[in-house]
């Protein structure tokens, strides 16, 4: 018999805020322990909590972009259950009234579009985090109040390639709106994945297990893989799927358990009532939507537009820097194509080989854009274009400053030139001899050292015309 | 000698008394009566250091209105660096870092903070006697309960311990013990004084409020910190124009007939003075009590949940972590605290949620509607505050029957609205008359208690 998965996806996304979701504290990753809190996020007596409107804002935006209806009136609930990483030992979360319902978006898997629709986004906040050492536990809670996004798919993958196509394109576009750094490495998009299998044909679901925090694209899918492969296994030796909570090790490949779920915990849902729910206007939401950020699908649109190739289209929106990079880059040297070009050829290839961070450039785009341009204008010899980009890297100098110090403009006044060849000639007699015997190769040579004297600042076919002239005419 | 604000005000600008003097003589008081058990802590030597500092600031010219005048504060309220127990064994040595927003208010003022006054446990009691720090004898009658659950703000108040008090008003928390101790409460309209530093019970009825001498001296705090409708005070000389609402429901057959009789004799005085009768019904007020004993309770579990000992307050033992818990709720929490966290659980779990709660606010829609029908038809509504005088402290009363004779105080509660308890007797253990009004509408209430104080109480 063969089995068909049916795959839901919870996707938690930390949202780029400055402040926590219901007190003034910072919104930061790291720090020392215990250091971005209050006593609001650290659960003491009297604390009153007050809602960020920027994460609301950010959470109708993520509605926006992913096509949800947006509650006008939306409410926040205590979710009740004493764990040493909830200090106040409820999360305020939200359950009937979420800020987004339903929406979906578009994944393309070997050629074609599907299609998967999203339940509801809700916007609750973080816990704290706890390390254990030996039998000593300790909690830090400055993650705690972290205003999260929880969203929510219907259960409509049905592969680990369409989990892992889904979660590719959700994180660029909530990159993409600013809406959430996309960072998984720093647990700020985390995934559960709930998976059940069925045979095929059957109009039933199976028995659903879920596996918690993913926190790479990667892992997800190989997860994903996995537990398919687990269950396949248990039901094809006639076994049954238990209801569970399970961990998933990308190092070893292994599934656990982490609890049962066999008497469902009852979280006492209870509306907040030191919240008050929120009504949305229109005016309200049509402000916000007047600053969701260009998205990627109509970046890509506005890329081809430029007669740039799809490639070279697809690695500029791989990372939301590189393409703000770019963009930023066309505002100061209005050349789309070359500046593309630059960047995936010789920028990209340094970040590849790890020589630059995009994230931490020594230089604007616009300092990058204006190198470009003396290329382009032909005051920059071309060749010497990767060299003067890693000065710019090494020492965080402009073009300018840099072809300044090393006379690298290339010289319009072929004066210069002729005196500097009229130097090289007069210095090797013997290879002048040469080339008037016919030996012509010795021209390489004497052009070599005419460069090398000239250090890029003349364009090598005025070097080559004059150097020419003067062989023969000599 | 019990002055009014106003007359302490007058005193302390005219020099003819100190601030310190005052908080001396309040001071005295305090250790004058070491069984009234209404402090917890009392904060002797601040409270002579801020006297000092606020005596600097009236010599300088610069008094506002609460400067130098020496307060009591219930002891659910947030004081930075004075231990603040909410009456819990849990808190016992509890000192938060951080002031109320109310306490930063009075210190904006240059109060004179005399100490934290006794409460029912997470103010989880109507009669002080949950408080881990021992019941708080009523002042008429030591073998009473004071009430509660602001039982220490209220007898302070009586025996001139402080000038007023602060309090919170969660389902009668400030009317009743004001009732009983034959004082003035006020339960201002829901939030109109910040909660924030204030331990949470109940978030959507908790309310903080004052306990004081008089209605005039309600009118000069709300006045001083509240900032509300612009109107000044002004006492009226008779009830001309007033209309006023008597609900039948508040006039149930097992009301005690000396509250009964005192209330209504209340309301032919104000007859008499001019004020204009409505006689009128709430039908939902019935399940008021109940209603809103579901909400607290249900609120209060999520309230008290963050009390497990790993923070602060009492750090239980145990290997791990729900064994430190059960340890730190077991020791830490007194029988009424742990009996709410039950019934609380209960309403919320599984279908519970909705026979219980969700009902349960339900009943509180409807009862805030019917309460503006009946202040769409009258300026206020005139009712028994409790619905008997003091209890024996010794007296074993029904939980159930314990919880529904809130049925007088929480529809203020329940629906926000400010209400003000006056005394309406001159005889036998004092009986409380409520004047409650439309929201933000403190002043015209006060007005009327003041009327009432005057005419009827004295």
């Amino acid at each position: 018999m063969k089995f068909y998965p049916t795959i839901g996806l919870e996707t938690h996304a930390e949202l780029m805020t400055e402040s926590k979701l219901f007190c003034g504290c910072p919104n930061e990753f790291g720090g020392s322990e215990n250091n971005h809190c209050c006593i609001g996020c650290s659960g003491f007596p009297g604390a009153l909590p007050e809602l960020n409107k920027k994460a609301l804002e950010l959470i109708i935006r993520a509605g926006f972009a992913l096509d949800c209806e947006i509650s006008r009136f939306t409410k926040w609930e205590r979710k009740n259950y004493f764990y040493p990483d909830l200090p106040a030992a409820y999360q305020t979360s939200q359950m009937e009234r979420p800020v987004c319902v339903g929406g979906g978006l578009e994944i393309n898997i070997n050629g074609e579009n599907k299609f998967k629709r999203l339940n509801r986004i809700h916007l609750e906040e973080d816990a704290g985090k706890l390390t254990h050492e030996g039998n000593k536990s300790y909690a830090d809670y400055n993650r705690t109040g972290v205003p999260l996004i929880e969203i929510v798919t219907e259960p409509d993958f049905h592969s680990s390639e369409e989990v892992v196509a889904y979660v590719e394109k959700l994180r660029r576009i909530l990159q993409f709106a600013d809406i959430c750094d996309g960072k998984m490495e720093q647990g700020s998009l985390r995934c559960d994945v709930n998976i059940s299998l069925a045979p095929e044909n059957s109009d039933k679901l199976g028995t659903r297990t879920e596996i918690k925090n993913l926190n790479s694209i990667k892992a997800i899918g190989r997860a994903v893989e996995a537990e398919i492969t687990r269950q396949t296994e248990i039901l094809e030796s006639g076994g049954k799927i238990v209801q569970q909570t399970l961990k998933y090790n990308d190092l070893t490949g292994e599934i656990t358990p982490m609890r049962e779920k066999a008497d469902a915990f009852d979280y006492r849902y209870m509306i907040d009532p030191d919240i008050k729910p929120v009504v949305l206007t229109e005016e309200e939401l049509d402000e916000f939507r007047s600053r969701l950020p260009e998205l990627p699908q109509a970046r890509f649109e506005r890329y081809k537009s430029y007669g740039i190739s799809e490639n070279d289209v697809k690695t500029l929106l791989s990372e939301k820097v590189i393409s703000d990079f770019f963009d930023n880059a066309v505002k100061t040297y209005d050349s789309p194509k070359s500046i593309a070009n630059f960047i995936v050829v010789e920028l990209l290839g340094r970040v590849n080989r790890g020589e630059a961070d995009m994230e931490k450039l020594p230089f604007s785009a616009s300092d990058f854009a204006e190198l470009q341009k003396y290329v382009d204008e032909g005051k920059v010899n071309r060749d010497i274009r990767k060299d003067i980009l890693r000065d710019m890297l090494e020492t965080g100098k402009t073009a300018v400053q840099i072809c300044d110090e090393k006379n690298l403009w290339i010289k319009e006044d072929t004066g210069a030139v002729e005196a500097v060849i009229d130097k090289i000639l007069a210095a090797n007699p013997k290879a002048v001899e040469q080339y008037r015997n016919g030996e012509v190769k010795v021209f390489g040579f004497l052009m070599g050292q005419a460069s090398k004297e000239l250090k890029g600042s003349a364009a090598p076919a005025t070097v080559k015309n004059i150097l020419e002239g003067k062989l023969k005419n000599a | 000698m019990k002055k009014s604000l106003k007359q302490l005000r007058h005193l302390l600008d005219s020099k003819q008394v100190s601030a310190v003097e005052l908080t001396q003589e309040c001071l005295k008081r305090i250790n004058d009566n070491p069984n009234s058990n209404a402090y917890i802590t009392v904060t002797e030597d601040e409270a002579l250091s801020n006297a000092k500092a606020a005596q600097e600031i009236i010599d300088s010219g610069e008094a506002k209105p609460l400067t130098g005048i020496p307060a009591a504060v219930k002891d659910n309220i947030c004081t930075s660096g004075i231990k603040t127990t909410c009456g819990s064994k849990m808190l016992e040595e509890f000192t938060p870092f951080y002031d109320a927003r109310v306490i930063t208010q009075l210190k904006k003022q240059n109060y004179v903070l005399l100490g934290k006054t006794n409460m029912d446990e997470f103010a989880m009691g109507n009669s002080n006697r949950t408080s881990y720090f021992g019941s708080v004898p009523n002042p008429h009658d030591g073998e009473r309960v004071a009430g509660g659950s602001s039982g220490g703000s209220a007898s302070a108040v009586v025996s001139g311990a402080c000038a007023y008090a602060l309090g919170t008003d969660t389902r009668g928390s400030i009317r009743q013990p004001a009732a009983h101790c034959g004082i003035t409460g006020l339960k201002p309209t829901y939030d109109l004084i910040s909660r924030q530093g204030v331990a949470a019970f109940s978030g959507s009825l908790d309310t903080v409020g004052f306990l004081t001498n008089s209605a005039e001296d309600c009118a000069f705090l709300i006045s001083a910190l509240a900032y509300v409708c612009g109107t000044m005070w002004d006492a009226l000389s008779d009830m001309k124009g007033i209309k006023i609402a008597v609900v039948k429901e508040f006039f149930p057959d097992d009301l005690d007939s000396s509250v009964k009789q005192a209330v209504m004799n209340t309301v032919t005085e104000l007859e008499k003075a001019g004020a204009v009768v409505v006689e009128t019904s709430v039908p939902t007020l019935e399940y008021a009590a109940a209603a809103s004993f579901v909400i607290s309770s249900a609120e209060g579990v999520t309230a008290m949940s963050r009390y497990d000992g790993v923070k602060y307050g009492l750090r239980g033992e145990g290997y791990t972590y729900d064994e430190q818990i059960r340890d730190s709720r077991t020791r830490g929490f007194g029988m009424e605290v742990k009996r709410r966290l039950m019934l609380g659980n209960y309403t919320l779990i599984g279908e519970n949620y909705n026979e219980f709660f969700r009902k349960s606010l339900a009943i509180k829609q409807q009862l805030c509607r019917e309460f503006d029908e009946v202040l769409d038809n009258a300026d206020v509504i005139i009712s028994p505050t409790t619905a008997s005088t003091a209890f024996k402290t010794d007296e074993v009363i029904n939980p159930a029957k314990l919880y529904s004779s809130a049925m007088y105080s929480v529809p203020a509660n329940m629906t926000g609205l400010p209400c003000v308890s006056s005394p309406c007797n001159k005889a036998g253990m004092p009986v409380g008359v409520s004047v409650t009004g439309r929201k933000f509408d403190e002043l015209r209430i006060l007005q009327i208690a003041d009327y009432i104080e005057k005419a009827v109480s004295v």
